[in-house]
């Protein structure tokens, strides 16, 4: 980024002072005040480790997918319950590679999020250069599905709401 | 409070107990180190995810009004319990931790 500019990032502001005035849990003007003093100072402050984040082409998919994933944790949630309740002989623990087809850093760094996320996977290592993702999964007696499953699942919608172009 | 909220307020408590418990049992079962990652990320989950249901419905009920801590609170997890699991996934890599046996593919 050349140039210095006053407001490094205009939505993280508006999203900083919206969380500081839910910790405040008031909506008075001084709160209102101190909230946009520090929207606009911690992103000033950190703006050289702020990586940039592609527009959002279709906001009412963002909204289904975020519901999408919601669900999905709480259905594996129960699955790992059962796995860990269950005979340790039935765990089918992999490590599993998939390989990305996003290319933008902040598309990535949500998918391995959500993957983390969602029980029974871990994103356990990412190599950047092979655009290769490690993950450990609690139960995969089939790990071609599971590649298959990810890509389907969070990596399609991904690409489908940032737009981002695939390799 | 009228009954049926406290019921419900407790019936969510216990929810989220039961799976914070799940998450430890795993902790203490899972055979290594990278399985034992999934059992207490995935606990928090839903095992604090059923407590701040509770806390919502608790303080709708009061005449503090409702607080909307609560979804501060599944905010920050949200972000930092996967961040966490992932570090320590590859804390665990480079330093080479023993695998479980019957663990397919291999870690780089």
């Amino acid at each position: 980024m050349s140039g210095f500019r006053w407001l490094a990032h205009p939505t993280l502001t508006l999203l900083l002072t919206v969380i500081w005035l839910m910790l405040a849990n008031t909506f008075g003007f001084g709160h209102l005040l101190l909230g946009l003093l520090l929207g606009w100072a911690i992103p000033l402050l950190c703006r050289d480790f702020l990586i940039a984040m592609p527009r959002v082409r279709r906001p009412f998919r963002l909204g289904l997918f975020v519901l999408q994933v919601f669900a999905d944790i709480l259905v594996a949630n129960l699955h790992v319950a059962r796995l860990v309740l269950g005979p340790e002989a039935r765990l089918n623990p992999a490590f599993v590679e998939v390989p990305m087809a996003i290319e933008d850093e902040f598309v990535l760094a949500l998918l391995t999020n959500i993957i983390s996320l969602t029980p029974g996977t871990v994103s356990a290592d990412l190599d950047v250069e092979r655009r290769t993702l490690l993950l450990h999964a609690l139960d995969a007696p089939d790990p071609a599905r599971l590649v298959a499953e990810v890509k389907r699942r969070y990596e399609t919608p991904l690409l489908e709401i940032f737009q981002c172009s695939p390799t | 409070m009228p009954f049926w909220i406290e019921a419900l307020v407790s019936l969510f408590l216990v929810l989220g107990s039961l799976f914070a418990l799940i998450g430890a049992i795993g902790l203490y079962r899972l055979p290594d180190f990278y399985t034992r990652l999934h059992a207490p990320t995935k606990a928090t989950t839903l095992g604090v995810g059923g407590m701040v249901i509770a806390s919502m419905l608790f303080f709708a009920g009061r005449p503090e009004g409702p607080s909307l801590h609560e979804l501060l609170l599944t905010l920050f997890l949200f972000i930092s319990a996967p961040v966490s699991a992932h570090m320590l996934a590859r804390a665990a890599l480079r330093r080479r931790l023993p695998v479980n046996g019957r663990t397919r593919g291999k870690p780089w």
